[in-house]
């Protein structure tokens, strides 16, 4: 079990290492010089010198990737070479952003989709499963962004309930927040929701016909008792990879969704740092990016041992 | 005293397929009873529908009554049967690999045995779980363990444990030993013995092993194609058999036989449903005639006879 925890935690740390050297490489291979885009084509030589050498440039690339990863270590994710703003305190801000709206796609996305999921395997013959099924087909066909605007469509226009846009901090209004977060919040979690329960459907599905799952009914638990106590932990291993990958999707693909209800959030600093060409916001961005999913993984792999006790011995 | 297990005109159908027939089956009080016969005979069925643990779309009918419940169990309710399932009857499988939940420990599963039928409360069910352990000679360090920390034997060991949690009055048990290795078979057999002798529980026994039969059993059933071709006492079915399926059953696992090939009872086992009217081995049977066609009459007493035209054993057949 210790070992097995070591053994993760080895992974974790070695995969973000490669991934940081990578994600440098990447941006150190790009053709231009960062000052030089920076400043403009028509900026003279000497003023490019004069940038490069003071954001470091001129030194040889081990150097700038060591005091980059330095700076990541304590927090401190440099200075802005186009607008000379320092980098960290804007990230942080937008990851907060986009955290609580993936989370919260998240958990309406599980609450969707574990009873529906349950259920539809439950009667996979008779006619409330199969509806729900035709449901969840229409909920993964349709992208994030069009159930957004759908949302908007309804709700904010027509009905006037919530707010079609904007984003309050939690710490300013919570009222407000909450308002503002659920519509954004429900266009994630729907459709992720419709995905995953097509997951929840077939792990469900497969627990059902263990063996196990009969002999807990030999012993006088009934069909849902016996699916509660004995299914569903077996049945979460496979859904929790799922969530593992939604989640990395998420985090990426909330910057459509930010951009519907006018958000700030991580993805849409991703492209204003690509549009002005703020080559080290972006890398920063990747790089926390990058960080979160390795976490996720990380956390999934936790997980699966918690569940599975044949997972606890190191392989 | 009662019998405990009474079955009458017990049939399994899947759609319009018939795959077990006209079973009538008594297992009496502390009684240990074999059910015998090849892959398809529908042993399995039999035990599963005494059970009401068929598969989604396979139906019961007929009658089957325990003892001490006063209700019908074929097409009872979920409710009424899980009340009865494994409290009155209780089943060990013949798988033990897949049998117990693979997250979950030990001494949980068995406890639990005890927790839904409130037999025990929760402390107490723990200490009677480390006891049931014990009496299938597995160490007190087996409650924390997870099923696939121990081999097949101790699994199906764990199984016998949970099943006998509650004393029931009837132990079902299919094939419990067909996916062991040698070494362990004679052990968990003798457990499961013991298990119901401790408990004066009765014991129905199903597999394809005539060895293990009458080493175990007192009395035998024979299935063939979904029906009982014949009954009685293991001694007298094993040493003058009347159906022409039970001689060749004997004469194929004979192994002491003086001719250089192996006996064999020609032809296969029909798939389910494909059984010939009339009797059901008459394609495979050597005796057979036009008289096969009709269905044989049941000759003898209930818990002791055939069913066959041209029986064994009769010099002038």
């Amino acid at each position: 079990m210790i070992l097995r925890l070591i053994e993760r935690t080895g992974v974790f740390l070695v995969s973000l290492a490669v991934s940081s050297v990578l994600v440098f490489a990447f941006m150190a291979v790009l053709p231009g010089d960062p000052a030089r885009v920076a400043l403009g084509v028509n900026a003279s030589d000497e003023a490019v010198a004069e940038l490069r050498r003071q954001f470091g440039l001129d030194r040889p690339l081990p150097t700038q990737y060591f005091d980059w990863l330095g700076g990541l270590l304590h927090g401190d994710l440099g200075t802005s070479y186009v607008s000379k703003v320092a980098i960290g305190p804007q990230v942080f801000d937008r990851l907060q952003v986009t955290l609580w709206l993936v989370v919260a796609g998240m958990i309406i996305a599980l609450v969707v989709a574990a009873p529906a999921g349950t259920v539809m395997a439950a009667r996979h013959r008779k006619i409330s499963g199969l509806a729900l099924s035709a449901f969840s087909q229409v909920g993964v066909a349709v992208p994030a962004f069009l159930a957004g605007i759908l949302l908007i469509v309804v709700f904010a226009v027509r009905l006037g309930w919530l707010p079609a846009n904007g984003w309050t901090p939690p710490a300013q209004d919570p009222a407000m927040f909450l308002k503002q977060l659920i519509l954004p919040a429900l266009s994630l979690g729907l459709v992720q929701g419709a995905v995953l329960t097509r997951y929840v459907r077939s792990a469900v599905l497969e627990v059902l016909r263990e063996d196990y799952l009969r002999t807990a009914r030999a012993k006088g638990l009934r069909p849902f008792q016996a699916l509660w106590r004995h299914g569903l932990r077996n049945a979460a291993v496979p859904v929790v990879t799922v969530l593992g990958l939604q989640l990395a999707t998420l985090l990426i693909g909330a910057v459509v969704v930010e951009r519907v209800f006018v958000i700030p959030g991580l993805g849409s600093l991703l492209l204003d740092g690509v549009s002005n060409r703020d080559l080290l916001l972006v890398q920063d961005v990747v790089m926390v990016l990058v960080i979160a999913v390795l976490l996720v993984n990380f956390v999934v792999d936790l997980l699966y041992v918690a569940l599975d006790p044949r997972l606890r011995t190191a392989s | 005293m009662n019998d405990v297990l009474t079955v009458r005109g017990l049939s399994v159908t899947v759609r319009d397929t018939a795959l077990v027939s006209d079973v009538d089956l008594t297992v009496g009080a502390g009684e240990r009873v074999g059910l015998i016969g090849e892959s398809g005979s529908g042993k399995s069925l039999t035990a599963l529908s005494i059970l009401g643990l068929l598969p989604e779309d396979v139906r019961a009918g007929g009658s089957v009554r325990l003892d001490g419940v006063d209700h019908e169990m074929v097409g009872a309710n979920e409710r009424r049967m899980s009340r009865v399932r494994g409290r009155d009857i209780a089943m060990v499988f013949q798988e033990p690999m897949t049998a117990l939940n693979p997250t979950m420990r030990i001494g949980d599963q068995i406890a639990e045995s005890m927790l839904i039928h409130k037999t025990l409360a929760k402390p107490a069910a723990r200490t009677a779980a480390a006891d049931l352990l014990e009496r299938v000679q597995l160490p007190a360090e087996t409650l924390r363990a997870y099923p696939h920390q121990l081999s097949g034997g101790q699994r199906q060991r764990v199984v016998l444990a949970l099943a006998l949690a509650n004393d029931p009055a009837l132990l079902i048990c299919d094939e419990p030993t067909t996916a062991l290795d040698v070494t362990v078979q004679a052990l968990v057999l003798d457990l499961i013995v013991r298990g119901v002798v401790d408990r004066s529980s009765a014991l129905l026994f199903i597999t394809h092993d005539l060895a293990v039969v009458a080493t175990v059993c007192e009395r035998v059933l024979v299935m063939y194609g979904g029906r009982v071709v014949e009954a009685g006492p293991v001694n007298e079915v094993f040493t003058r058999p009347r159906h022409r399926y039970t001689e060749g059953l004997l004469a194929a696992s004979d192994l002491e036989t003086t001719s250089r090939r192996l006996t064999t009872i020609p032809g296969n086992v029909p798939p389910a449903g494909r059984f010939p009217s009339g009797c059901v081995f008459r394609t495979r049977c050597a005796h057979a005639t036009a008289l096969c066609e009709e269905t044989p009459e049941w000759t003898g007493s209930e818990t002791e006879g055939f069913a066959c035209h041209h029986p064994a054993g009769v010099t002038n057949a």
